[in-house]
């Protein structure tokens, strides 16, 4: 592989300026509606409790995996992704219309919505905070290269790079090249090298040495 | 609308600063902002596309300096109070001062795992066959309302190729207007880097929108 793919040394920004107006704001807005019966503080709690237990990269990963172990499952999901996914459990919000699309030798895929933050939540769980933030959605379209260097992913000059822009409802999860040297891996052991960022294009799969 | 959300192509908003093993939430208001939100948007009051819509529409110096779940929660007081179901007095007081308007159901604790395993399905049959066919040359159009569309402006009046034709959904553009859901087809449509950037683009980039029916016309 002609790719580098150095860890996230970056530091740290903040990204959430208005920590204390926030609080007081979303506070007085979820009292409101709780005097008014209108939600229900339980129901806040389950939803959160979802997206940080069940519904994560994690399901994204288990997909990826399969699909490089199982010729017939990777051939379902480039037919119908939304169907090949929900095989496995994983259906429905932010979820509903899937599309899968493959690296290859020749091309990378780099997913972004450059209109808001339109993200395969039923694969990938809630999107991390620089996908919705405007350096990356103003950038990855028209620098998509400059965007992977500072993911510390570069590719070589004659990859060709596909940037799919979410305008729509359909949903893209991007499905990495299977690492080398990992003949006859499980697919847990296969879905450990599955990141995240592999699977929106910021990243590649990791080495079996680099997931050690 | 030519809102501070279409951010494509636009210089000088910084680095993307990716965080190492970044958590689900930063702050706890960010929990209750998204439980809110989505209890909120289980009421059926509005649809993803309203709610869309009075995101772009914050104040383009708001919406570029709050987080994400500022702009949920500023856009979802604008929703609440334009349906009626709190007042401006009341955030401020931080308490009911008034009965309002009533939803069609409330998001019970029980009820999550359904509402978030069912999600909102958009896809809608059409009448019509698609109009355009993969491999086609088509041309985005040229056009600039001040209501919302999901056609952004880098994309528009460029030619590209049809790649696939994704199915019939819900037309946003009239959706978050209350004009009604007005299916239309839906084009994968890949543009050349250099057909969208010119001079200087990278020569290996092709990047693609997904369009609905109206915004493309015959190359």
């Amino acid at each position: 592989m002609s790719e580098r793919h150095h860890g996230h040394g970056h530091d740290h920004h903040h990204h959430d300026n208005h920590f204390t107006d926030m609080e007081a704001r979303v506070k007085a807005l979820e009292t409101v509606l709780t005097e008014k019966g209108l939600i229900d503080p339980a129901a806040i709690d389950a939803i959160v409790e979802t997206y940080e237990t069940k519904v994560g990269p994690r399901n994204g990963a288990r997909v990826v995996a399969k699909a490089w172990g199982d010729p017939q499952f990777a051939e379902w999901l480039k037919r119908d992704a939304t169907a090949a996914i929900a095989s496995l459990g994983f259906t429905g919000r932010q979820g509903e219309h899937m599309r899968a699309v493959f690296n290859t030798p020749d091309t990378h895929n780099l997913v972004v919505c450059t209109l808001c933050s339109c993200y395969p939540w039923a694969v990938l769980g809630l999107p991390p905070v620089w996908y919705k933030a405007p350096p990356y959605r103003s950038r990855a379209v028209i620098d998509p290269r400059g965007v992977l260097a500072e993911f510390g992913l570069e590719l070589s000059a004659a990859k060709k790079i596909r940037v799919w822009d979410s305008t729509a409802e359909l949903r893209y999860l991007v499905v990495p090249e299977r690492p080398d040297r990992t003949e006859g891996f499980s697919e847990e052991q296969l879905a450990e090298l599955v990141t995240r960022d592999s699977m929106i294009g910021t990243g590649l799969a990791l080495s079996p040495e680099a997931a050690r | 609308m030519n809102g501070p959300h279409d951010l494509g192509g636009q210089h000088g908003l910084g680095p993307v600063a990716p965080e190492t093993d970044e958590p689900y939430f930063h702050a706890e208001w960010e929990k209750r902002a998204l439980g809110v939100t989505l209890s909120c948007g289980a009421f059926g009051a509005w649809t993803i596309d309203e709610s869309r819509h009075a995101r772009e529409s914050l104040p383009p110096a708001t919406y570029l300096s709050a987080s994400y779940y500022e702009i949920w929660t500023r856009a979802l007081e604008t929703l609440l109070k334009r349906h009626g179901f709190l007042t401006q007095a009341e955030l401020d007081a931080g308490h009911m001062l008034e009965k309002g308007a009533q939803p069609k159901r409330v998001l019970k604790a029980e009820m999550v795992a359904g509402v978030l395993a069912k999600g909102g399905p958009c896809e809608r049959p059409v009448a019509t066959p698609p109009r355009f066919v993969v491999g086609e040359r088509v041309r985005t159009k040229n056009f600039n309302p001040e209501t919302h569309t999901r056609l952004p402006r880098y994309a528009r009046a460029k030619k590209g190729v049809v790649e696939a034709v994704q199915g019939s959904f819900v037309f946003p553009d009239d959706n978050a207007h209350g004009r009604g859901e007005n299916p239309q087809w839906v084009y994968t449509v890949v543009f050349d880097g250099g057909e969208i950037w010119g001079e200087g683009a990278d020569p290996t980039l092709t990047i693609s929108i997904d369009a609905w029916e109206s915004y493309l016309e015959q190359a």
